[in-house]
């Protein structure tokens, strides 16, 4: 656990970065510090551990008082996690992870397994360990560090807009690994971003500050799209925070109706009448690929090959949030969302109205459609 | 024959003659040349050090620091020679006399190459060797220093050759040195001009300063693994 004890930083110049903060961050769980730039996000962090020390109030690990820690001995059993990776250009992958571990006074042999291990559950590729920090890409540099920071298990990880500077789709991607890894390790995490939407994502909690170091609203992700406190707080959620509650929001098993399939490598059926022209491809495990739409391609006689699917659509879960599920109708070509079980195979499909019905009136369900 | 021939021609291509003639003297000035001009920059590199942080860690020092080393360069090498045996009460000719007026050169040389190459070490590194509990010393030498060497060493470059150089006008006021060679051209030089002596200092000078330059560029290699990783990419 992390406690703010009236927290205040005025910098020489006057700026008052962060105003009697009180904030609890309990432990094994994600909290989130977001705001607008400037709001003093990365001065309440470093402030823990101590890399700025407060102008006034304290900050408590557990029970002990940081101010009365060694800043050193304090920095090594606290993760620290920045945007850039900041790793160390001279030192090899290796040693860049071994870092603490060495610092710790490891023997140099356990150090490196200690290091490889952890590379391996960042996914990296065992024969990264010998290469430069400068011969990775940015994503793979974040990996690296987020390594170093886990190397000597600390109970505790600062992360200061660790994702920021990588492209949405690794972005994307280092967020689920980091939530896995955060199921399997517990750390009590304080996690920093202007990105409202990493906030919700990634928090167990969030903290919203607004310029000048306030806490405006300190809330569960749901809470702080249903119920933001402010005008402030409603704004940097956004617009859409509506629709995004609903990733907060389960719809039990939906019922779906049954879909018409076609396998991969079946001949190409003939168009029927009654149907609106599309017919949902599944795998020989039952598994939804895309869309055919007929009458499109496939004289006589071919069969259903990959390069005819309309793909696009994603798919929604059963036991899934709404959102998943209304993304999936709204994104399907057929207009008819695929909704799948938990093992992958093919449910059945909902349509956007469908959906809509279940946000509007979530108890009872809906009757089966015809 | 053709020692006769080689010390009478005063043709500048037989400086390889005369060389052989006064092997052994020379052999000696090449030396005291070696370790005259190297010397006050490991001297100057050690009380670089400590001033190059400080006006790197404190900012305001910086400035003053880098007026005042470009001043010291300012001073004609041979007015420095000159005035450093009284301000230090040695006798003339000293032995001391060039290695505290080199390492006056290289210092103001080194102070700002210093700062400079601790200023090349990226904010977020400092910061994360920080963050992972480094304590300001080893942070300097663990981490800082190995990262400025390609700066440091560039530095070193500049101070080492211009030492050899500066040296070699010590050698014209009388220290032995590869210097006193330009001494004897011109003393030999009294019916026309004779060349031989003033050559073989200008090669052998070139020649030592390319050889240091060699040096130091391969041991910054050494030093730097990780930069030859980045090229070759
Ligand atoms: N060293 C400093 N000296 C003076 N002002 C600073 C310093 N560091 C940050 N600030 C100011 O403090 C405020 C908060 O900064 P910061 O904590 O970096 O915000 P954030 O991380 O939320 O963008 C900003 O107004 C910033 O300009
Ligand atoms: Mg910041």
């Amino acid at each position: 656990m992390i406690r703010f004890e009236s927290i205040t930083k005025t910098y020489p110049d006057g700026t008052v970065a962060v105003d009697s903060l009180d904030l609890e961050a309990p432990s094994g769980q994600i909290t989130v510090l977001v705001g607008p730039s400037g709001c003093g996000k990365t001065t309440s962090l470093r402030m823990i551990n101590r890399m700025i020390e407060p102008t006034s109030g304290r900050i408590w690990l557990d029970d002990r008082d940081t101010g009365r820690i060694p800043a050193a001995e304090l920095r090594r059993g606290i993760g620290y996690v920045i945007q850039h990776a900041g790793l160390f250009p001279h030192r090899t992958i290796i040693d860049n992870v071994a870092t603490v571990p060495y610092l710790l006074g490891w023997d140099k042999k356990k150090a490196r397994t200690r290091a490889a291990e952890l590379l391996e559950q960042v996914g990296l590729p065992a024969h990264f360990a010998k290469r430069y920090p400068a011969q990775l890409s940015g994503g793979q540099q974040q990996r690296v560090g987020v390594a170093r920071a886990l190397a000597a298990d600390p109970p505790v990880m600062l992360m200061d807009e660790p994702f920021s500077a990588v492209d949405p789709v690794v972005r994307d991607q280092l967020q689920d690994e980091f939530l896995r890894l955060q199921s399997e390790l517990g750390k009590t995490i304080v996690f920093v971003t202007h990105d409202i939407d990493e906030a919700i994502k990634l928090g167990d909690q969030v903290a919203v500050l607004r310029v000048g170091g306030r806490l405006a609203q300190l809330a569960t992700p749901a809470e702080l799209l249903n119920r933001p406190v402010d005008a402030f707080v409603a704004g940097f959620v956004g617009r859409d925070r509506g629709y995004r509650a609903l990733a907060f929001s389960t719809a039990g098993r939906l019922s779906t109706r049954e879909e018409p399939t076609v396998r991969l490598g079946a001949p190409v059926p003939a168009g029927t009448d009654d149907a609106d022209g599309w017919l949902l491809v599944v795998n020989d495990a039952d598994e939804p690929q895309g869309w055919l739409k007929l009458g499109e391609s496939g004289a006589d006689g071919e069969v259903v090959t990959d390069a005819m699917l309309h793909r696009g659509g994603t798919l929604a879960h059963q036991g899934g949030s709404l959102r998943a599920a209304l993304d999936a109708a709204l994104s399907s070509p057929s207009g008819r969302g695929v909704v799948v079980e938990e093992d992958g195979r093919l449910a059945g499909s909902l349509t956007a109205s469908e959906v809509l019905a279940l946000i509007e009136n979530p108890l009872p369900q809906p009757e089966p459609q015809p | 024959m053709i020692l006769a021939d080689s010390s009478s021609s005063s043709s500048p291509l037989h400086f390889w003659g005369y060389f052989l003639d006064h092997r052994a003297e020379d052999l000696r000035w090449l030396w005291d040349h070696t370790y005259l001009s190297l010397i006050p920059v490991v001297i100057g590199l050690v009380i670089a050090l400590p001033l190059g942080w400080l006006s790197r860690r404190y900012g305001w020092l910086y400035p003053p620091m880098v007026s005042i080393s470009g001043l010291l360069y300012t001073i004609p090498s041979i007015a420095l020679f000159v005035m450093v045996p009284p301000l230090l009460g040695l006798k003339s000719l000293d032995p001391l006399q060039v290695p505290i007026a080199l390492t006056v050169y290289s210092v103001a040389l080194l102070v700002r190459v210093v700062a400079d190459g601790l200023a090349s070490v990226p904010e977020d590194v400092a910061q994360a060797a920080t963050a992972v509990g480094y304590k300001r010393l080893s942070l300097l030498f663990r981490v800082e220093l190995p990262i400025a060497v390609p700066v440091i060493a560039a530095g070193l470059r500049v101070a080492t050759v211009s030492n050899v150089s500066m040296v070699a006008i010590a050698g014209t006021i009388g220290q032995e040195n590869l210097g006193r060679l330009f001494d004897q051209g011109k003393q030999l030089s009294t019916t026309g001009p004779y060349y031989p002596p003033i050559v073989l200092g200008i090669v052998l000078c070139v020649l030592l300063a390319l050889t240091f330059d060699l040096l130091i560029v391969f041991g910054t290699r050494m030093l730097t693994p990780w930069r030859r990783a980045v090229v070759g990419r």
